[in-house]
């Protein structure tokens, strides 16, 4: 039987995996995709605890960040094509445009 | 007198302001006018002006000659209140007012009457020339300037017409302005002029504060006592014993008028200006420089002769000074080759003769000898203006000769003339001439430093023969050395050139006959004419005594002076006809001489070196005075200081105003330095920081979480 606590630590596991994908990785859709990782995490989350707690609200907000995900993937490539229109890359240690 | 219903006499003031009203025309109009046009009006106005003259001439020889005095005031001129003088203030008041008696009856008739010739003479002299509206036009104003100075009757007045002609003489003498030497010598008569007239109104000056008044007379006055002149406030002076014979105030009063006079006349040391001014036309030289200006002031101290006649020293003064001008200029006159330049030194001998009549007391003698050199010296000058006229333009008497019979209407009255000034009787100068030298000889008979004076004049007679003949035979007679191309363009002058020259020619014959009771020892008319003008208001006992020689003397003295002058005649005759290389073996043997005389004595040298040099240099001092000084150190040095000061107030305010607003600036930005690089603009390290962040939020509510995570299970 699964327990809660396998739950989050899967949940960790890919809050850690899309932590450290956002942190080291230099392509910024790789970044992007992290960043799905960690919302996914945060889904599990919200769908494991909706479980324990009886209560669909957290089914319903894990549907949301779904939809806001797709969202966001959307608007950030939707970003990243115009960047690279610019720039010429996508490489996120030659986006230093807002340093001192 | 008072009431003289007369036309001529009410309408005085007419005579000066026909001129005036064609001048004015020729001044804004003139240009438009057709020449036909401006001889109308100009010798139109100054014939009327001269039948004036006449008419009222006229009507004053109808009056008892006691009384020939006819005053007009046209109204209060100048009226400034009491003004401070010596001993408490004193009402003045100067009015413009015409004064008609003997002495400016025959300045007025010389005036317009020579003028008016000369006027109609100007016609054809002026005929080809440039500015024919403005030549009349200023000869207008000259007439106006002239005639006002001698009717005016306070001094004041008078020294507007002094001003205004010595205007007039500037402009005409400068006619030719594009010369340059016409422009500069009008420029020297007038600064000349200047030095003069400095004098004379400093005389003026004392005159208004000694006396109160600087009216001449009130005779002739509705209110003698209100109307009080010189005359006779000097008269009541005298008897209130305020004022003495001598007196030093008298003497400077006097000195300083003559001061005026010698500008205005040419007379040493201001002569200088007048050869010169033979720059201008030929005519103006007749009418300003010869007849009718420069004898001004002749006029103004015979006007003043009550003054002068209670200064014996300031007399003295005139005399010598007139005598020595005489000799002086007639020797320069002697080897002069420009045929202007003769006669405007024969001009400066001849006002020198007039002075020394002045000043020996014969002021009728002066003034007589005025109005004949008026008539033969015009006659002189415009006879030269007519051999100008036919040689093209040629003034050099080494080019011109053998034009007797060339242009016979010029050189007949010009034959008149040389005789009349040397002194042939029965011609107008032999009468005037001998009468000075009589009075100065009679002079002499009581007080023995006067026969000084008449030794000068007699040698200057003598002079005066020889120049005057050498400028006769060396323009008209001998063989012509005319230059080839003038040659055959000599021609006579027109009509209204000549017809001039013979009413003058005739004028210098008859114009001494008033004096043709000397002859026969009787007193001349024309000095009794004058007789209640110059006898002053001098008390009998020290009045100028002239012995009373007997007839013979006076005719050996008339033969002497006959004598030199024939004398003169003579070796001009020797020199210049007979033997014509006489007179340059004559300059070759005494070269030195001959170089000091050809060279006026170097006078014009010696003023350039001490007066004109020197206001030069000053002018210059002050020129680098202004640059350095003025320029220098105060604008260029205030411009400097400005400059110092701003730069001084731009480094406070760039190193200590914006200094510290920038010190502020940069203690910011150094401390917040560190923060600032926190700014990587890298969005993975800013992933990181959150990260970081939350790692220690996590870490701080750690136990929260423990609980949770224990709740979980």
């Amino acid at each position: 039987m699964m327990s809660p606590a396998h739950y989050l630590f899967l949940s960790l596991a890919l809050f850690l995996i899309g932590c450290v994908g956002v942190v080291t990785r230099r392509n910024v859709i790789v970044v992007l995709m992290s960043i799905e990782l960690i919302l996914n995490a945060v889904n599990i989350n919200l769908v494991m605890f909706s479980r324990v707690f009886g209560d669909v609200a957290g089914q319903v907000f894990a549907l949301f960040i779904i939809a806001d995900a797709a969202a966001e993937a959307a608007v950030g490539l939707g970003i990243i094509i115009a960047f690279f229109r610019n720039r010429e890359t996508v490489m996120t240690d030659e986006m230093d445009l807002l340093k001192w | 007198m008072v009431s003289a219903p007369d036309y001529f006499l009410e309408h005085l003031w007419l005579i000066p302001l026909f001129p005036l009203i064609t001048a004015t025309l020729m001044l804004f109009v003139g240009r438009l006018l057709p020449k036909s046009a401006v001889n109308f009006f100009c010798v139109g106005s100054v014939l009327l002006s001269f039948l004036h003259a006449a008419g009222a001439a006229i009507a004053l020889f109808g009056m008892n000659p006691e009384h020939r005095v006819f005053q007009q005031i046209l109204f209060e001129w100048v009226t400034p209140g009491p003004i401070p003088g010596f001993g408490g203030p004193i009402p003045f008041v100067a009015d413009w007012g015409y004064l008609l008696d003997p002495l400016s009856c025959v300045m007025i008739l010389v005036v317009t009457g020579v003028g008016f010739l000369i006027h109609v003479y100007s016609i054809g002299y002026m005929a080809h020339e440039g500015g024919y509206y403005r030549f009349f036009g200023y000869l207008n104003l000259f007439m106006f300037a002239m005639l006002t100075l001698v009717l005016a009757n306070n001094l004041l007045l008078l020294f507007v017409g002094w001003e205004g002609v010595g205007l007039c003489s500037y402009l005409l003498i400068g006619f030719y302005f594009l010369k340059k030497s016409a422009s500069d010598a009008g420029k020297k008569a007038f600064l000349v002029n200047r030095v003069g007239d400095a004098g004379f109104l400093l005389g003026v000056f004392f005159i208004a504060s000694i006396f109160g008044t600087i009216r001449f007379t009130s005779q002739g006055l509705a209110d003698p006592v209100a109307f009080a002149g010189i005359n006779e406030t000097l008269s009541a002076m005298l008897t209130q014993e305020r004022l003495v014979y001598g007196a030093p105030v008298l003497t400077t009063i006097a000195l300083l008028l003559f001061v005026g006079a010698t500008g205005k006349s040419a007379q040493l040391p201001l002569y200088v200006w007048l050869p010169d001014a033979m720059e201008g036309p030929t005519p103006v030289s007749a009418l300003i420089h010869a007849a009718t200006m420069v004898t001004a002031g002749v006029y103004m101290v015979a006007r003043t002769n009550a003054i002068y006649q209670l200064a014996p020293v300031a007399m003295d003064v005139v005399a010598v000074v007139g005598a020595l001008t005489a000799i002086f200029a007639a020797s320069i006159a002697l080897v002069q080759n420009d045929i202007k330049k003769v006669l405007a030194y024969s001009t400066i001998s001849q006002l020198g003769y007039m002075f020394l009549a002045l000043g020996v007391g014969a002021f009728s003698a002066g003034v007589f000898h005025l109005m004949t050199h008026a008539f033969f010296k015009a006659l002189l000058f415009l006879g030269a203006g007519s051999v100008i006229h036919a040689l093209s333009g040629e003034q050099d008497l080494r080019k011109m000769g053998g034009l007797w019979n060339t242009v016979p209407n010029t050189s007949r009255p010009f034959l008149i003339a040389t005789l009349a000034i040397a002194g042939i009787p029965p011609l107008a100068g032999f009468f005037s001439k001998d009468e000075i030298l009589g009075q100065a000889f009679a002079r002499s008979a009581t007080v023995d430093r006067y026969l000084f004076l008449w030794i000068v004049g007699i040698i200057t007679a003598g002079l005066t023969a020889f120049y005057m003949c050498r400028l006769l035979f060396l323009a008209f007679f001998g063989l012509s050395r005319v230059s080839p191309e003038v040659e055959h363009h000599i021609h006579e002058s027109p009509r209204t050139m000549t017809v001039p020259l013979m009413i003058l020619a005739a004028l210098s014959i008859v114009g001494g006959w008033f004096a043709l009771p000397t002859l026969w020892g009787e007193q001349s008319s024309f000095e009794k004419f004058l007789e209640p003008v110059t006898k002053g208001v001098i008390p009998e006992t020290v009045a100028v005594k002239f012995a009373h020689h007997t007839l013979l003397v006076e005719w050996l003295l008339m033969g002497i002076s006959v004598g030199i002058a024939g004398l003169g005649i003579w070796l001009a005759y020797k020199a210049y006809v007979q033997h014509p290389e006489l007179h340059s073996k004559l300059a070759a043997s005494w070269p030195r001489l001959h170089n000091v005389l050809l060279h006026k004595y170097y006078v014009d040298e010696i003023y350039d070196a001490i007066f004109v040099n020197r206001i030069k240099d000053l002018s210059v001092a002050f020129g680098v005075f202004d640059g350095k000084v003025i320029d220098g150190v105060g604008v260029n040095g205030a411009a400097w200081l400005t400059r110092v000061l701003s730069r001084m107030s731009m480094w406070w305010d760039k190193w200590i105003v914006d200094g510290l607003v920038n010190l502020a600036g940069t203690f910011t930005r150094s401390l917040s330095h560190p923060i600032r690089l926190l700014q990587t603009g890298v969005f993975t390290s800013y992933a990181v920081f959150i990260l970081v962040g939350l790692v220690i939020l996590l870490a701080y509510y750690g136990h929260h979480m423990q609980v949770l995570v224990r709740s979980l299970r």
